[in-house]
């Protein structure tokens, strides 16, 4: 595809053939096909989303039956959760960045960098053939005793989920290592770009918080098997135990799923504001805490289950230790653009969007957050729109900034800008109207996984609808563009952007191979572009790669060896 | 919705839920404001330093700590403020009075049984009497539901067993909405009932009314309500067959067999219905009717009978 443009040899073209990629150890052809691969189960949940929005154009059946609907939501959610969003950033762009960020030739185990990929490939069979030949609905929280009640299905959900598990834990684990060991001279912990302190955050979580859904599992094995009452009432079990142990998990597993989105919106305000990040260190810092305290608030989403009182207030509390920080990053972010040199690109509109969007979804969580509102507001749409602010407006729209960032360095080719404008605008739209009439409808008392609804909500359901359509078309548009660019794409230069982390400023345009050459000596911070200014002294695009030896920029660097604080 | 309602909550029945929905508008509003300011700075940034020219590298800016204090104090203070706040409205929602009504809520795939101390048992209609504090102690009789009266805003998960309970006082006559808000199957959204807030007389005539010893078919024709999500008696087929005129029918079953419609076949599909699967319609009619009692099952069984 690539090559027939690019004159050069690069990872894409250096070896030809599928095996070549089957069998690939390269980390960037490997998030390459980890991006095939989330792609195609971004397609399949958000086909099911608009059969889903369809069935609730109308009160009572519209399009399917209640069963039918029932299976829908669930598959949806669960191959966008397990499927999709948890691998997307760190899978794709942690990938094909996070080593040439680093100044690195490869993660620090690339095999096991293969294995994850293939791991979280079976997993994904297994999980979408038990959905497919069991009954299984109620949404992916999976709640005993429903859920077991429903047949053996979602034994084998978890097992699939808890091999995908896996993929997790080692991709997690091989970043966590290659950040620590294979940094290249210069780059200190100061130094990093904002999207490595951020997948960092991630991993951390991704190796702590998965084995508890493998526990689940193993219990639920023990319960089904050995008649061991451990969820179910009938065998004197508790089935609100079931939900401590998910939430256990997958509390922090919202953390898995928003804070890389943290760091590709860091790198795209820093970028096209060529400025430095507003609070660098606190930004970098509170994802690894906000990665602790992750682990200790998984009760705030059982304030009406049947805990104790005194534990709810407790997680509402510490509910709001998270609240802060996050907003306060906001704001960080907000600031960087001031006094900055801003660049309105198609990767920065999504920034600037995702500052919007994300910031209702994080208000809304304080709304959830505080105790007698969250009573009122539990199980409502409020809380799907809430989530989705924050799933969707917080991490995919970060991810298709990210993509469209990353974009002409993974394949050497630029897509159409004037359509990326469009499509973006379309998402923005699209995005709002599906979602904002269900905070009002969730707020008006509608509970959610809902098939039938009363006909006072039929207005919020057509607006949501019609937007999922607008919001549906700005995703295919991207597509439809994307693919284009493969074909008849203008060819991309080495540093489009304009960026100072490795990727743009070190390696050909797409990377070779083996990503550098030499070594590359790190002497500024990912963000110091006013001592990169030689870069931009032509006043075109940044055509040239900055392989030091630039004497002015090693010294004025050494002076301010720490970003201004 | 009703009178007193806004587009975001709706018209509240109880004191109670007043106060939610002042600490719900304290929140919207500071959010709000909070927000604008935000979403004004970011517009106003992207407009004001837009890219001059490409050669444009600004310096960096100096952090201002006053300001950064600002930004943390000032949403931790906010923060607090709606956590104490918040904590004091749920204890008082989890704090029934100690002379509060007390009723019996009994969940289970897909209704709800109201059951009261004198003796009268409802299923679509909880009926309470106005400005007394009621008291709701609910278990499930299979997987997890959640009682949920949005005008009241109290919701509180129903589980098996176990006990749960949640408590309301309403202010003024009228009928409000039940539904469940955890999912518990196919019908999930068609679990719905009423609160029936009438005058303390009205209620009294109604618990009378209801602790007579009433006729079998009549009493079954109440019992039935919790049967309706499913079997309708005009021959329309639901999730079940519709029990119009079926008495004396001849029906095949899902493994081919065939039998009559007669007492003892009703009785058996009703306390064991996977004996029997109706042909063309799937094995999914809970269990948990067989806690019924033998009064209620007599009376289902005349009440279906009566059907024509």
């Amino acid at each position: 595809m690539s090559h027939s443009a690019n004159g050069s040899v690069n990872y894409l073209n250096h070896s030809k053939g599928i095996k070549s990629w089957l069998f690939t150890l390269d980390h960037k052809r490997i998030g390459v096909m980890y991006l095939v691969a989330v792609s195609l189960a971004f397609l399949a949940g958000g086909i099911l989303a608009l059969l889903v929005r369809l069935e609730l154009l109308a009160p009572g059946e519209t399009i399917m039956t209640a069963d039918q609907y029932n299976q829908s939501f669930t598959l949806h959610a669960v191959l966008m959760v397990f499927a999709f969003i948890i691998p997307a950033v760190p899978a794709v762009m942690g990938n094909f960045a996070l080593p040439i960020q680093l100044g690195a030739k490869d993660v620090a185990f690339p095999r096991l960098n293969l294995a994850s990929f293939y791991i979280y490939l079976i997993g994904g069979v297994i999980v979408l053939s038990a959905l497919i030949s069991n009954r299984i609905d109620g949404g992916w929280t999976f709640y005993a005793p429903y859920s077991t009640s429903i047949g053996n299905g979602v034994l084998y959900v978890t097992a699939g989920v808890f091999v995908m598990g896996f993929s997790s834990i080692l991709t997690g684990l091989n970043f966590i290592v290659t950040v620590h060991k294979m940094r290249a001279p210069g780059l200190t912990w100061n130094r990093l770009p904002l999207f490595i302190w951020s997948i960092y955050a991630t991993s951390i979580v991704q190796v702590l918080a998965t084995p508890v859904i493998g526990i689940t599992m193993l219990l639920l094995f023990m319960e089904k098997f050995l008649h061991i009452g451990i969820f179910d009432p009938a065998l004197g079990g508790d089935p609100v135990l079931f939900q401590h142990f998910f939430w256990f998990y997958s509390h922090p597993a919202v953390y898995i799923m928003i804070l890389p989105a943290f760091g590709v919106v860091s790198d795209l305000m820093g970028t096209f504001s060529r400025h430095q990040v507003s609070g660098y260190k606190f930004v970098a810092l509170s994802s690894v805490a906000i990665a602790f305290l992750g682990f200790l608030v998984w009760g705030h989403h059982m304030f009406v289950s049947g805990q104790s009182a005194v534990s709810s207030i407790v997680f509402s509390l510490i509910t709001y230790l998270i609240g802060i920080p996050t907003g306060v990053k906001v704001i960080n972010w907000v600031q960087t653009m001031y006094k900055g040199s801003v660049q309105l690109k198609s990767p920065m509109l999504y920034a600037i969007m995702f500052l919007f969007t994300f910031s209702i979804g994080g208000f809304t969580g304080i709304m959830l957050g505080v105790l007698a509102i969250d009573v009122h507001l539990h199980d409502t749409y409020f809380v799907v729109a809430h989530f989705h602010y924050v799933m969707m407006g917080g991490n995919v729209i970060a991810a298709l900034g990210g993509l469209h960032y990353w974009w002409p360095k993974m394949f050497g080719k630029m897509y159409n800008e004037f359509l990326a404008k469009i499509a973006a605008v379309l998402v923005f739209i699209g995005f709002n109207l599906t979602f904002f009439p269900q905070f009002i409808m969730g707020a008006q008392g509608m509970p959610r996984r809902y098939y039938d609804y009363l006909p006072e909500y039929t207005i919020y359901h057509q607006l949501s609808t019609y937007g999922s359509w607008v919001l549906g078309a700005g995703l295919f548009l991207i597509a439809g563009y994307l693919i284009a660019s493969f074909f008849n794409g203008k060819k991309a230069g080495l540093n489009p952007w304009g960026a100072l982390t490795l990727e743009w400023t070190h390696t050909t345009t797409p990377p070779d191979h083996h990503n550098f050459h030499d070594t590359p000596v790190v002497t500024r911070g990912a963000y110091d572009f006013h001592l990169a200014k030689h870069l931009f002294e032509s006043g075109g695009e940044v055509t040239e790669l900055d392989l030091g030896g630039d004497g002015a920029a090693t010294h004025e660097s050494t002076v301010t060896t720490e970003p201004v604080a | 919705m009703g009178d007193n309602g806004s587009v975001w909550l709706p018209d509240p029945g109880t004191a109670l839920a007043g106060e939610v929905d002042s600490l719900f508008w304290f929140v919207f509003w500071t959010s709000t404001i909070i927000f604008a300011m935000v979403i004004a700075a970011k517009v106003y940034f992207m407009l004001k330093y837009k890219r001059k020219s490409e050669q444009e590298v600004p310096q960096p800016v100096e952090e201002h700590k006053g300001l950064e204090a600002v930004w943390i104090v000032l949403p931790t203070i906010l923060t607090l403020i709606v956590f104490t706040w918040g904590f004091d409205v749920f204890v008082k929602l989890n704090s029934a009075p100690p002379d509060s009504y007390q009723i019996n809520i009994r969940a289970q795939q897909w209704s709800w049984e109201f059951s009261y101390n004198e003796g009268a048992t409802s299923y679509t209609e909880l009926y309470v009497p106005v400005g007394v504090p009621v008291k709701l102690n609910m278990t499930s009789a299979d997987v997890i539901h959640s009682f949920y009266v949005p005008q009241f805003r109290i919701k509180q998960d129903v589980v098996p067993n176990r006990y749960s309970s949640v408590w309301f006082q309403a202010d003024e006559v009228g009928e409000y909405d039940i539904h469940c808000t955890e999912y518990c199957g196919t019908q999930h959204s068609g679990m719905n009932a009423k609160v029936m807030v009438v005058s303390e007389e009205d209620f009294a005539m109604w618990i009378a009314e209801q602790s007579q010893d009433l006729p079998p078919a009549v009493l079954g024709e109440q019992v039935f309500a919790q049967c309706r999500a499913c079997h309708s008696i005009d021959g329309t087929p639901g999730i079940g067959p519709s029990l119009q005129g079926i008495y004396g029918e001849t029906h095949t079953f899902t493994d081919g067999t065939s039998a009559e419609v007669d007492d003892d076949y009703l009785l058996e599909s009703i306390v064991n219905p996977m004996a029997k699967v109706r042909e063309g319609f799937q094995p999914v009619m809970p269990a948990g009717f067989s806690a019924l009692s033998q009064k209620q099952l007599d009376g289902l069984v005349a009440y279906i009978k009566s059907l024509e």
